[in-house]
């Protein structure tokens, strides 16, 4: 996309006026002349974060911006997979709220939200109370699919964990691929699309792969995959057999990776009717819109709630924004870098509907990461832009098979300042 | 072609220098009193600092009479809090303190915006700075300073630096820079981008955008902007140097 025009042909009612989709902002001035204008943010992740602090800063005090997050330390899923692996420590993943507060004067209330009425526009508090809001972010990330993996629900994490929310989980992970028997298995039950971040359970393979080769060369690793493709292929197939020769084996829907079962108690997983025994069985089921979205009423039959690309406002309620995974946006994958994009775009559509505020139009972007093994990095990044029926990609690049050993490893290192940066600009 | 950022082998000590990186070493290259090691070393530093005579302040502060000054003592030039805070502290640059320094910026000075990732070899850093003291107290006999950066280097239309950028919508834009981009210079694989002179964002940016600077992220990220949104946010984070 090349904006030629400048800012002169950008006037806020201009720009609304062609983002035909959102009448909502017009509706501002209704607001205006109320004392402090209240947004609720809920989720203190990639998504929610950043807006809490991009609307508290932008609108220097003008704006009265409350935080709703249960956890008060978020470790992040990013680089997750680093620490599993080895390259990181737990605390390096590990974020808390106090600049938030401090730095921007912004209501963090350690809590979760149970309910939102949306004609009353206020958001229940699981510890009793309720927070009103002239405009509502939801920003709760992911929840797991009820009965996507037959045999397995939340009750049976910790024989069988995920480790797709990020915490005790990815701890627990790591202790038992460190206590596998030698020769054991470890198998991942790959989640079907849409997930959260396309490469991730595939940087996570080749972690576990770099953690066992030390420890545990004989180990196998046995993934179980409905998807015929998945994110990076090439890239992370090519880095398997060049680092862990021989060690991973995956099974696609061809041979009944789209029909698997576990036994939690036996530590057995089903493939087509076949049982096998493992050592770690990491099951990342299908997953959905973090459950307040439907709770608000904001979802659809696949589980996300739609939006609006020009401003991430729900398709469902013109008051309510969501961002980051539990959103149904079009084409950008769930990452915690597209969150943080999306999150800028709704800062600034939430400040022009509830301040005067100018709006410009709606830019993402997005590069995800990941590590095949030491020194070894690569990349896949894309462009984007608002359309009137979802944010479409423009133009994109991916690293290639065959890169030289300095390129990865200056791609690694971008990696490392990318994780700096985008935790500065999420917590401050 | 010129040579982009410091990429990891550029930065091995024993790194054979590009010809055409040697091709810039002009009339100061055969100044000073070094073999002209120095001077090759010091091709480095240009990109961000000038010296000699009528030198300016650039992406790092001009390096003239910099033996014996104060760390931050330059008037006009946006130093990092952290290079404040090291010169309030009573850091002055002598021999000692700059081959400490040039080892490793960020090791030495913490938080400082210097996107460096030093020089390991001491024998190297021993010639840097015998050929850097000879910008200091030589008074007039100064060769002229070198542009750190002109558009021609990239074959861009002069032009494009006269455009003036709208410092709002520039503040818009850089949110999709500081996902990457810290306030801070990293030694790692993304630079700081704060406190530069106007033109030489533009002409960087610029250079990606024509890919005559290739890296896939930033050619990706200014492929789609405008000659007047790459002005105006070389304003934004021209202005964020003063307001960190
Ligand atoms: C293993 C792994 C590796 C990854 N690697 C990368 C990577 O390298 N790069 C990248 O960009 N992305 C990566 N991701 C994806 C990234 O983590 C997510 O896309 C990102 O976190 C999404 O942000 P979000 O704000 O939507 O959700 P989250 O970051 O999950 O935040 C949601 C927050 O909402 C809170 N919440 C939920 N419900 C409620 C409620 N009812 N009330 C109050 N609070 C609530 C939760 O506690 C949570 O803190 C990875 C993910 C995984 C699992
Ligand atoms: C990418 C740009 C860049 C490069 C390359 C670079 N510098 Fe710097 N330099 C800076 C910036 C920016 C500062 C100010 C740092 C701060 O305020 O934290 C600085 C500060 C300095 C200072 C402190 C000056 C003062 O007034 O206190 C010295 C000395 C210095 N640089 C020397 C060098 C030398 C010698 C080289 C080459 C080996 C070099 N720099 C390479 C950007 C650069
Ligand atoms: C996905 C990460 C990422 C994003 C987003 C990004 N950059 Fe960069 N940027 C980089 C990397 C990596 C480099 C180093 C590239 C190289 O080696 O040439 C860089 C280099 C630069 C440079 C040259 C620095 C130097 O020392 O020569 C400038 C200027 C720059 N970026 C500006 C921007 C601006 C402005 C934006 C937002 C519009 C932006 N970048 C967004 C990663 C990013």
């Amino acid at each position: 996309m090349n904006q030629s025009n400048g800012t002169g042909g950008l006037s806020r009612r201009h720009f609304l006026a062609t983002a035909a989709a959102t009448s909502a902002a017009l509706t501002a001035p209704a607001v205006l002349g109320q004392a402090r204008p209240r947004v609720v943010v809920v989720g203190g992740g990639a998504g929610g974060a950043t807006a809490a602090r991009y609307i508290a800063r932008d609108s220097k005090g003008a704006v009265d911006v409350t935080l709703v997050e249960p956890t008060r330390t978020y470790y992040s899923c990013f680089f997750s997979n680093l620490y599993i692996g080895g390259f990181r420590d737990f605390a390096s993943i590990g974020h808390t709220y106090g600049a938030l507060a401090a730095g921007h004067g912004i209501n963090v209330v350690h809590d979760w939200a149970v309910s939102v009425d949306r004609d009353a526009r206020s958001v229940g508090l699981a510890g009793g109370g309720s927070l009103a809001y002239d405009r509502l972010v939801l920003a709760p990330g992911i929840d797991f699919r009820p009965g996507s993996v037959p045999g397995w629900d939340l009750s049976q994490q910790n024989r069988m964990p995920h480790a797709y929310k990020a915490g005790s989980q990815t701890q627990l992970l790591r202790a038992q691929i460190e206590a596998m028997p030698q020769g054991g298995v470890y198998c991942m039950v790959a989640p079907p699309n849409p997930f959260r971040c396309p490469p991730g359970p595939y940087e996570r393979i080749s972690m576990v792969a770099h953690v066992l080769k030390q420890s545990n060369p004989s180990a196998k690793i046995l993934i179980v995959d409905p998807k015929e493709k998945f994110s990076k292929q090439g890239l992370f197939e090519d880095g398997w057999q060049r680092h862990y020769a021989g060690m991973v084996e995956r099974v696609g829907p061809d041979f009944g990776g789209d029909k698997v079962e576990v036994r939690p108690e036996a530590m057995e997983v089903v493939i087509d009717g076949e049982a096998t025994k493992v050592d770690v069985c990491n099951v990342i089921p299908a997953q959905q819109a973090g459950r307040i979205a439907a709770l608000a009423g904001i979802t659809n039959e696949a589980g996300w709630a739609p939006v609006v690309a020009h401003t991430m406002q729900s398709r469902e309620d013109e008051n309510i924004h969501v961002l980051g995974d539990a959103s149904q946006q079009g084409d950008m994958p769930k990452s915690g870098f597209s969150a943080n994009s999306q999150a800028k775009v709704c800062a600034m559509a939430v400040r022009g509907a509830l301040t005067d505020s100018s709006v410009f139009p709606a830019r993402f972007s997005n590069t995800c990461w990941s590590l095949i093994g030491t020194d070894d990095g690569v990349k896949v990044g894309a462009s984007y832009q608002a359309t009137d029926e979802k944010i479409a990609k423009t133009d994109g690049f991916i690293s290639e098979v065959g890169e030289s050993a300095e390129l990865r490893k200056a791609t690694y290192e971008e990696s490392l300042d990318w994780y700096a940066a985008i935790s500065g600009d999420i917590f401050g | 072609m010129f040579p982009s950022r410091a990429g990891p082998a550029a930065r091995a000590p024993s790194r054979p220098l590009a010809a055409g990186l040697l091709a810039l070493l002009s009339t100061a290259g055969a100044w000073g009193a070094d073999d002209g090691r120095g001077g090759a070393l010091y091709a480095e530093c240009k990109r961000c600092h000038q010296a000699g005579r009528g030198a300016e302040h650039r992406i790092g502060p001009h390096l003239n009479d910099v033996f014996g000054r104060r760390a931050a003592s330059l008037e006009g030039f946006p130093y990092s809090p952290a290079m404040k805070a090291a010169g309030a502290g009573g850091l002055t640059w002598t021999e000692a303190t700059l081959d400490a320094f040039l080892a490793d910026p960020h090791a030495f000075v913490p938080g400082s915006r210097m996107s460096y990732a030093g020089l390991a070899n001491r024998e190297e850093r021993g010639e840097l700075l015998a050929w850097l003291r000879g910008f200091s107290g030589a008074g007039s006999d100064l060769p002229p300073a070198e542009p750190t950066i002109t558009p021609e280097e990239y074959g861009l239309d002069p032009q494009l630096l006269t455009i003036s950028g709208d410092p709002e919508y520039g503040a818009y834009l850089a949110g999709e820079c500081t996902t990457c981009h810290r306030y801070d210079g990293s030694d790692r694989g993304i630079p700081s981008i704060t406190g530069w002179p106007l033109e030489d964002f533009v002409i960087a940016l610029q250079a990606y955008k024509r890919a005559k600077r290739t890296h896939p992220v930033m050619q990706l990220v200014a492929g789609r902007l405008s000659d007047e949104e790459i002005a105006a946010l070389a304003v934004h984070f021209r202005n964020l140097a003063d307001e960190p």
